[in-house]
């Protein structure tokens, strides 16, 4: 399933939609960065609630498909900037990472 | 292949520049065609010394050498130390500041992964002097 797909599916709200085409192979919930490096596979979606720049960072490094900001939470202008520039997909849901969590792994079975 | 060196100055406490000695690092790993999953814990190594050096040690260097077999990253400051190298080790050990823990580091968890990704890890320290962390990486044949 692509990231369009799942941003389709899961109404997301698009901030930056660099490839959406690349495949999501999972997905890893977290806001503490160590973890999330650690542990989030490459091409998870990533689900969290943290939205300062070091996101783009960690995303970038672990090779997520595409962030998901869970809760209605905006990205800073920092975070978006550097999505944009590492070409990174950044989505926003007004959902918890729970619900987000378990639709998607629904869609991805 | 001859062998490649990078060098990056880290500033510190600029938590906005963080990780970008290690996004620099990946992309030219990638341009060299280097294994996806070694360059992952190349990556996941390169961000966690970066990072520490940011938020324990007011910044310092980081030099990475690619050589056909292994890469090797070297990270030195010349902040505070470590005093109890023992603890520091350990997993969810943080001496973190409140600020830098709600930006989502300070879980304790930085020398842990370097452990993990690493095929070796050499922390150097002295309170009141610097730190040196050097990791290897091998690239298999
Ligand atoms: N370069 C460094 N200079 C001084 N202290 C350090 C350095 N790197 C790590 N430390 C110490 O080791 C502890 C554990 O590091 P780490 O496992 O990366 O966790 P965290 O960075 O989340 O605190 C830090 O909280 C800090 O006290
Ligand atoms: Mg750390």
């Amino acid at each position: 399933m692509t990231v369009h797909d799942v941003a389709k599916q899961l109404n997301l709200t698009c901030c930056v939609d660099a490839d959406g085409q690349r495949t999501v192979e999972g997905g890893y919930v977290g806001d503490l960065l160590s973890w999330v490096i650690g542990k989030a596979g490459a091409g998870h979606a990533w689900i969290t609630i943290m939205s300062n720049p070091n996101v783009a960072a960690v995303a970038m490094l672990a090779d997520t498909s595409m962030i998901i900001l869970a809760e209605s939470v905006e990205p800073d202008d920092t975070l978006l900037a550097k999505a944009q520039q590492h070409g990174l997909n950044l989505y926003t849901a007004s959902e918890g990472a729970f619900e987000l969590a378990w639709r998607l792994h629904e869609l991805l079975g | 292949m001859d062998k490649l060196h990078l060098h990056y100055e880290v500033e510190g406490n600029d938590f906005v520049a963080a990780g970008e000695a290690a996004g620099q690092m990946k992309r030219t790993l990638r341009q060299l065609g280097i294994d996806f999953e070694i360059i992952r814990r190349c990556s996941i190594c390169m961000y966690e010394g970066e990072i520490n050096m940011v938020a324990h040690a007011e910044g310092g260097s980081a030099d990475v050498i690619i050589a056909k077999d292994k890469v090797t990253i070297v990270l030195e400051d010349t902040g505070p130390g470590i005093t109890d190298m023992e603890l520091a080790m350990q997993e969810g050990y943080s001496t973190a500041t409140q600020d830098v823990r709600e930006l989502g580091f300070g879980a304790g968890m930085g020398l842990p992964n370097m452990k993990k990704y690493a095929d070796t890890l050499a922390v150097e320290s002295t309170p009141g002097v610097g730190t040196k962390v050097t990791m290897e990486i091998n690239i298999p044949a």
